[in-house]
């Protein structure tokens, strides 16, 4: 059962990256590409957390938490950079 | 409003707690050494930068807010829930709407915990704060009534933190 | 014991990803961005979370002992999702973008940009 559940999970995710993936190419502005990249990270983490459901090993978290990590602070750092023109002031 | 210090060497208590808590769940253990390791940091590292904090009002009603963190983590869900509904339904249907809500409650820390609450909860954004911090700017995914949300908000999660950091009117 | 570990595991996994799949299906389909901003700032999140806490069960009843350190990511996404849904916002409002035409109060925007009062 605990299979069928990761696997419906897994599709669902990779179903939700794939729009995320569209909505990167063709949003009409670069706020929605940044917000899509963002998306994205998220359920790539979640993917992860899956994979390590799956393998039943907890050498995926530290990759889930530094990929948390660095999604925020890249997504702070394009936000500024299209707001202003520059990282730092 | 007290800024300083209660403790010489334990300068914000809270910072100590959360730096103590977070070692022992980024190394998923109580091992005795590790207890005495996430000690030592809780202790030092307050102190070296409580430097370059700003002043922060004081929490002052500990157990107010742990009842406002569960009532905001069940707000959450129920939020998610509605907002699920709103975008599985054609979306011709939205109503969206920017709103200004007035805030009562100063200062920087109180006004971020509202707005990221404001954030997460009822099916609302908080986009932008007025450069004299008394106007918080909310995007509405689907605006039903704009003064029953300005109360909800004021009531229901303003109020709490005004009391938790007693900030005055 | 195995059997509603598992039950409870599995409901929270398919619960999750269909909140995380939600969250970006309101990304792909909802009209301006504004109104794009809510799906993930608040489906995903969730689903995030009842991701992680079937993971902490799974784990916890695998290795035999309390595993709690999927928090820590929950924890992370809760603080980070406003404060990336905020600078977003700010950024679209000062790049003046297209807001859905039936939109009420579409000047507040306006105001919010140069951060008046309304």
């Amino acid at each position: 059962m605990l299979n069928i559940a990761i696997t419906i999970a897994a599709v669902l995710m990779c179903l939700s990256l794939m729009l995320n993936l569209w909505r990167l190419f063709k949003g009409p502005s670069r706020p929605d590409r940044i917000l899509a990249l963002d998306t994205m990270y998220i359920n790539s983490i979640a993917l992860i957390i899956l994979f390590g459901i799956f393998s039943r090993t907890t050498l995926y978290f530290e990759a889930a938490l530094l990929i948390a990590m660095l999604g925020f602070v890249s997504t702070a750092a394009m936000c500024k950079y299209i707001l202003r023109g520059d990282l730092i002031e | 409003m007290q800024t300083k210090p209660r403790f010489r060497f334990l300068p914000s208590p809270l910072h100590s707690l959360l730096l103590f808590t977070v070692w022992l769940l980024l190394n998923n253990t109580l091992a005795p050494g590790h207890l005495v390791l996430a000690a030592f940091f809780a202790i030092t590292i307050p102190l070296l930068t409580s430097g370059m904090q700003d002043p922060h009002p004081r929490f002052h009603r500990p157990l107010l807010a742990l009842r406002y963190v569960l009532r905001v983590l069940g707000d959450i869900v129920i939020a998610n829930f509605e907002v699920a509904i709103l975008v599985i339904r054609p979306s011709k249907h939205l109503n969206p709407a920017f709103v200004a809500i007035p805030l009562s409650i100063t200062h920087d820390l109180p006004i971020t915990l509202l707005a990221s609450t404001v954030s997460l909860t009822p099916g609302t954004v908080s986009a932008e704060i007025s450069e004299d911090n008394k106007w918080l700017y909310v995007h509405v995914l689907n605006l039903m009534d704009k003064d029953a949300l300005i109360t909800l908000i004021k009531q229901r999660y303003e109020k709490p933190l005004m009391e938790i950091f007693e900030c005055s009117i | 014991m195995e059997f509603w570990v598992e039950l409870v595991a599995s409901i929270l996994l398919v619960t999750g990803a269909t909140f995380a799949f939600i969250g970006s299906l309101g990304l792909a389909k909802l009209p301006d961005f504004y109104t794009r901003l809510h799906g993930p700032t608040k489906a995903t999140t969730l689903g995030m979370g009842c991701l992680l806490i079937a993971s902490m069960i799974l784990v916890t009843y695998w290795q035999g002992y309390l595993s709690v350190h999927e928090l820590l990511i929950t924890l992370f996404l809760l603080i980070t999702a406003p404060v990336t849904a905020y600078m977003l916002a700010k950024t679209a409002m000062h790049h003046k973008l297209q807001i859905l035409e039936k939109t009420t109060d579409k000047t507040l925007s306006k105001r919010a940009a140069e951060r008046m009062t309304p």
